[in-house]
């Protein structure tokens, strides 16, 4: 570490700045803002997937003393706002006119002067509807013949959102020919949903006086929000720059918070409408039925290789079910998101991967649950068909990798579907995990434990994350390049003000971002003072999801801190009668060469700039700095768990899980941790319990927390975790992101566990999640059961 | 139908008219104007409401306020005494407990209870204890690190 | 998330209680933890104009020993039998079964009174109840009566008591010595309902045969049922390994579970074989013990 504990840079364990209010209960989440005024929102929705709305009856709900209004489409139609984008460039209803998609439509809203009496109302309207034919399945509806969804597209005839590939499609298929060995296996990864303990919701203000809009919300991306209200809904009135979006603390975003759901634009429509302050908040079954959904990949994954074991061709093709529209939040060129990562950690030759997305009677989504746009789904993919071919090839699961990594000399890298990955080691890696574990002595008790019949796994994943969406040539969202921002301010006594583009939900950038200042200015990390989500006073960004925030605002950060630092040398000679040339630099100090007791501390620096400036030098000590990656990060990783199978009931339990990630330099080692914790939480709930699905008639499960499994502390085993450090080379502090290297691992991990278990007894594959009745019956087929 | 109600909340005697069907957890963010208990689900599993009522955690949005009345109700803003933290709000923050904040006044307060009813729990213990509080974000593991180092610091109080 | 409107009554005893029950029949319902009537009320999937609450009578909450047999008060709470030291180490079977109901806040609310007069198979105490011979005191407007728990449960979320009776009081008898009991439990995770679960007990004989055997099942009939086939089985036999496996085997029989996302009937019924087997072998163990 460069710095001392005072100034606690880069490297250092800082306990977080943003604890106090926390541990308090003074934290300022959306539903614990009251303004004068304030009225309540409660949504009405649709019991059907597929419906058409007779008749909306809203005279009892009215008649409910307190109930001042009910909003329905065509209320909205009257405004055009019935119908808005989607950040995916596709439409979407905010309320139907006639026709409702999915169970959970939203269908009207109640307006109430209390929060119970909203309910009331809501539970009083009555709507009539003629339940129509419903499609759920992705590969009836991609079906020629299939009736055509989305009857409001008129040019439409099929059921298809887009179609998109990467690859060369003949090579890859020429050289599949040629392989001695190919695995082949379907890989279905089953929706789910991110379920932060806080839902979504907003308190939609619109001052009719000064003609201006502030909504608190439950966003990851204000600005993009703010940018985006203005497109939809200039023409009511609204200007951008007189709307303010205001993202307050958020209980756990994961990707959920990024969309822009019909509750938002509703609540919105009302304040302007009505001129007061309009309250909603979603209850958790609304949030788990209605919003943004993940996953829902179906998956053909073609793997082939010589018959010692060289990885040659990969081929996927993907059926991705996308409800009724389009409503992912994916970059604009990549509407499958990153998929295309699925070459994972291994030096493939030939390499195609397509994806057809459908619409079915279900809500829209598929981005969120820390996914890294799609790179769940394309690491799960990758992971199983390696343990597949391992077992065709009856080779060791961790020989078939380390034969097959990109070698560590081999970096920048460029895969054969176009990315440059920006350095690894992958073998050291796996390794460390294996050292960890003891992986020699798990194939030995494993050895003993099947010779009893008892059921004993070990799974591995060795996984290549892309992160830090990006380069302005290929990313944006709606148009908008996927830069990120850093605004430093350093006031007369030395101390900082730091604003960004970005919104931590979770992840302390209260905290790291004022340890990368403190590592760059040497002031200390205690003095800097961070603030994101206002968009009256933070620098455009593109929001926090899909771990981008270190490798862009964080970047961006440094990179202001250096335009401040230059300037306060500039200073530091002008102070110390010396030219710049003779100065050197340690953490807050610059000093003559040699002669370190002749020094200006950046705290001094600081006060001269607004007391004692060289002429024509500006005043003040700021600087913005919009940084626009030049290159994605890749963190990777190799995970390693042990399971144990219950062979009477085909419970799973995991013994131990050892997780080694490298996201490159650390700033906070402490909260790198704790972000692989929590990833590996929501990578175990995924691998074995987590699912929302549908049956014919469109009614689904898993729409609350009595059948939505949400793991507790004593579904989660003691995780064990290390990292090795491969810096990035383009970064400016050689760090890459870590948010969701552990949901995008945990998972096959796991999977592949419990495959290795049965493996014996003939199972090459199993889907997640894992239910003890799936276990079960694979063993009762094998005649293994207790 | 109303009641007049009065409840002790954090050692102060609140009063209050409420309708019967008033959840707890409304008395408390609404009424009293203490937001830092939350709301996370509609089905009695998150748990993020956790309250102490006469001392024992349970989900204040699976109380109804007029259970409360002359009882007491302490909440995550009754841990700190003057001015000084409670030891687990300082072993949340030493260990990494918490990250959104959102599960953490629930967690805080069931925490402290089990360790007024048992000062050298297991690691099992302790995940028994917490398992009706849901979190997303910490994979529990620091939680429990958390416990055990309060528990650690109070034993050697 | 949000209750219709309803009155709240607070009787300061359970005669008053009874009386309310009386006087708004239908319209009533007792409200003792809350723990299942809350979150109904909640997701207004039943309404009623009155909850009648029980939770503050405080001498509904007892756990006692008298003449052979434990009386517990009906309003006495999940956490409180789990801190029992005479409820623990005498049945065993309640000692497995508690850390496994819903969750440790749950407990703090929850009942046993409520848990057993609710109906609902998917509710553990009714078959721990059975296999322990437990019998129920229900009160009402005709005065008390006392009925077997093997005979309480009718029909899903049917029970003996009429109109305007409250469960008051449960009470099990001391198992005689070279008893033990034991619950098994499957679960998707912590929180939810059982897969399946068994609650045993078994008493020996001088001879080491079985002189009585209570078996009954959680969640895979419309009622907690008592598997009288297996218990049979067993009455008269040494317990071996081949007797136990029969029991079990007739206890799986006897189930006729729903399927649902726990599992499919074969699937639960299997469980039923599976954990009997094994809760029947722990029951031993702590018998011979």
């Amino acid at each position: 570490m460069k710095t001392s504990e005072k100034i606690c840079g880069m490297g250092h364990s800082m306990k977080r700045k943003e604890d106090p209010r926390f541990i308090r209960g003074k934290g300022n989440y959306v539903d614990d803002i009251v303004l004068p005024g304030m009225l309540y929102m409660d949504i009405v929705r649709s019991p059907h997937a597929h419906a058409r709305i007779k008749k909306i009856d809203t005279s009892k709900a009215l008649k409910i003393p307190g109930v001042l209004a009910v909003i329905d489409g065509p209320t909205l139609e009257k405004y055009k706002l019935h119908w808005m984008p989607t950040i995916s460039g596709d439409t979407q209803m905010v309320l139907p006119i006639d026709e409702v998609m999915y169970v959970a439509q939203e269908v009207c809203a109640v307006i109430a002067t209390e929060r119970y009496i909203a309910a009331d109302g809501a539970d009083a309207v009555d709507v009539e509807y003629e339940p129509l034919p419903v499609m759920v399945d992705p590969l009836k509806s991609i079906a020629p013949g299939a009736p055509v969804l989305r009857k409001d597209k008129k040019d439409k005839k099929d059921n298809l959102a887009f179609h998109w590939e990467a690859g060369d499609r003949a090579a890859t298929e020429r050289a599949l020919a040629a392989c001695d060995v190919v695995a082949e296996q379907f890989v279905y990864v089953p929706r789910i949903h991110v379920a932060s303990m806080e839902t979504c919701g907003c308190v939609a203000d619109f001052n009719s006086a000064e003609g201006k809009l502030t909504v608190y919300m439950t966003t990851q991306a204000p600005h993009a929000v703010r940018t985006v209200f203005a497109l939809v809904a200039g023409h009511v009135g609204l200007s951008e720059e007189r709307i303010r979006i205001v993202s307050p603390d958020i209980g756990g975003g994961f990707g959920g918070k990024v969309p822009v759901y019909p509750g938002y634009v509703i609540a919105v429509a009302a304040s302007v409408v009505i001129g007061k302050p309009i309250k909603w908040i979603e209850d958790r079954m609304e949030n788990l039925q209605a919003d943004s959904f993940a996953r829902d990949y179906h998956m053909k994954v073609r793997l082939g290789a010589k018959k010692d074991g060289t990885m040659t061709a990969l081929s996927i093709k993907t059926i991705a079910d996308h409800g009724y529209t389009n409503a992912s939040a994916n970059p604009m060129k990549y509407p499958a998101g990153l998929f295309s990562i699925c070459t994972g950690a291994y030096d493939l030759k030939n390499a195609f991967c397509e994806v057809d997305a459908v619409y079915t009677h279900k809500p829209p989504g598929g981005v969120a649950y820390r996914c890294s746009f799609r790179v769940t789904e394309a690491v799960h993919a990758i992971e199983r068909a390696v343990d597949v071919l391992a077992q065709k090839l009856k080779m060791d699961p961790v020989e078939l990798r380390m034969k097959n990594f990109i070698g560590p000399e081999r970096f920048p890298y460029k895969s054969v579907l176009g990315w440059e990955y920006d350095s690894g080691n992958y073998p050291a890696a796996l390794k460390k995990a294996m050292d960890i574990i003891g992986y020699a002595a798990l194939r030995k008790e494993q050895l003993e434990k099947r010779a009893r019949g008892e059921l004993m796994g070990i799974g591995v994943c060795s996984f290549v994350e892309i992160v830090g969406a990006g380069p302005s040539k290929d990313f944006d969202i709606l148009g908008l390049k996927m830069f990120d921002s850093a605004e430093i301010r350093v006031h007369p006594t030395g101390k900082a003000l730091a604003r960004f583009g970005t919104k931590s939900q979770g992840q302390g950038h209260e905290t790291t971002y004022a340890q990368i200042i403190a590592e760059e200015l040497g002031i200390p990390a205690s003095d800097v003072q961070v603030e994101e989500g206002d968009t009256d006073t933070a620098p455009y960004g593109l929001g926090t999801y899909a771990s981008r925030s270190t490798p862009t605002s964080g970047a961006a950060a440094a990179m202001a801190s250096r335009k401040i630092r230059a300037k306060a040398k500039t200073i530091a000679a002008h102070l110390l009668e010396c030219s710049e040339a003779d100065l050197d630099w340690e953490p807050g100090k610059f000093f003559i060469k040699g002669v370190p007791d002749k020094a200006k501390t950046i705290q001094e620096c600081a006060f001269a700039a607004y007391t004692n400036m060289p002429q024509g030098l500006e005043h003040g000590m700021e600087a913005t700095h919009y940084y626009d990656p030049p290159n994605l990060t890749f963190p990777f990783g190799s995970y390693i768990c042990v399971v144990d199978i219950d062979r009477g009931t085909g419970e799973v339990k995991v013994r131990r899980f050892v997780a080694v990630d490298d996201c490159g330099n650390i700033i906070n080692p402490m909260i790198v941790q704790g972000q692989i914790h929590g990833g590996l939480a929501q990578g175990v709930g995924p691998a074995l319990y987590e699912e929302i699905g549908y049956d014919e008639d469109g009614n689904v499960f898993g729409g609350s927390f009595l059948d939505y499994y949400v793991p507790t502390s004593l579904e989660c085993p003691k995780w064990e975790t290390d990292h090795t450090v491969t810096p990035s080379p383009h970064h400016p502090f050689g760090a890459k992101g870590v948010g969701e290297s552990a949901t995008v691992g945990a998972p096959p991990a796991i999977a592949n566990a419990v495959v290795d278990a049965l493996s014996h007894l003939g199972v090459t594959h199993i889907d997640i999640p894992i239910t003890p009745e799936k276990v079960w019956q694979l063993l009762r087929k094998a005649g293994a059961a207790e | 139908m109303k009641h007049k109600i009065s409840v002790t909340v954090n050692g102060a005697v609140r009063e209050a008219e409420v309708e019967s069907r008033l959840l707890l957890v409304h008395l408390i963010r609404e009424v009293f104007r203490m937001t830092g208990t939350h709301i996370g689900c509609d089905t009695s599993h998150c748990g993020v409401c956790t309250v102490r009522l006469d001392g024992e955690p349970v989900k204040s949005c699976t109380v109804l306020a007029v259970q409360a009345d002359g009882r007491s109700v302490d909440t995550v803003e009754g841990l700190e005494q003057g001015g000084k933290l409670h030891p687990m709000q300082e072993a949340f923050t030493e260990k990494h407990a918490l990250q959104c904040g959102f599960c953490t006044p629930g967690m805080l307060m069931t925490t402290s209870a089990l360790l007024e009813r048992n000062r050298n729990p297991s690691e099992q213990q302790i995940r028994q204890a917490i398992s009706g509080n849901l979190c997303r974000c910490t994979g529990y593991l620091n939680i429990v690190k958390a416990v055990q180092h309060a528990a650690e610091k109070m034993r050697a109080a | 998330m949000i209750p219709a409107p309803f009155d709240y009554h607070r009787p300061g005893t359970l005669d008053e209680a009874i009386g309310l029950l009386v006087r708004y029949q239908d319209d009533a319902r007792v409200l003792a933890g809350g723990m299942s009537l809350l979150p109904t009320l909640k997701l207004r999937l039943g309404s009623f104009g009155h909850l009648v609450d029980i939770s503050r009578i405080a001498a509904l909450e007892y756990v006692k020993e008298e003449k052979g047999v434990v009386r517990i008060g009906a309003g006495t709470r999940q956490c409180v039998l789990e801190r029992s030291e005479l409820i623990t180490t005498r049945f065993p079977v309640l000692a497995d079964a508690l850390p496994l109901i819903a969750d440790p806040l749950v407990r703090n609310r929850s009942t046993i009174g409520g848990n057993l007069a609710n109906g609902d198979p998917s509710n553990d105490h009714p078959a721990i109840a059975i296999a322990l011979g437990a019998e129920l005191v229900a009160r009402g407007p005709k005065g008390e009566r006392t009925i077997p728990a093997s005979r309480f449960y009718k029909d899903l979320f049917v029970t003996e008591l009429k109109a305007g009776e409250i469960l008051a009081e449960i009470r099990i008898p001391l198992p005689p010595p070279r008893s033990g009991s034991a619950y098994r439990k499957l679960k998707r995770k912590t929180g939810d309902y059982a897969v399946a679960a068994v609650a045993v007990q078994l008493t020996l004989g001088a001879s080491g045969a079985i002189e009585r055997a209570g078996i009954a099942l959680t969640n895979v009939a419309p009622t907690p049922l008592e598997a009288v086939g297996a218990q049979k089985v067993l009455v008269g036999k040494v317990a071996d390994d081949k007797a136990i496996a029969e029991a079990a085997r007739l206890a799986a029989k006897a189930a006729s579970p729903s399927a649902d996302r726990r599992g499919s009937v074969e699937y639960k019924k299997e469980m039923v074989r599976v954990l009997a087997g094994r809760a029947l072998k722990a029951a031993l163990e702590r018998a011979e013990a």
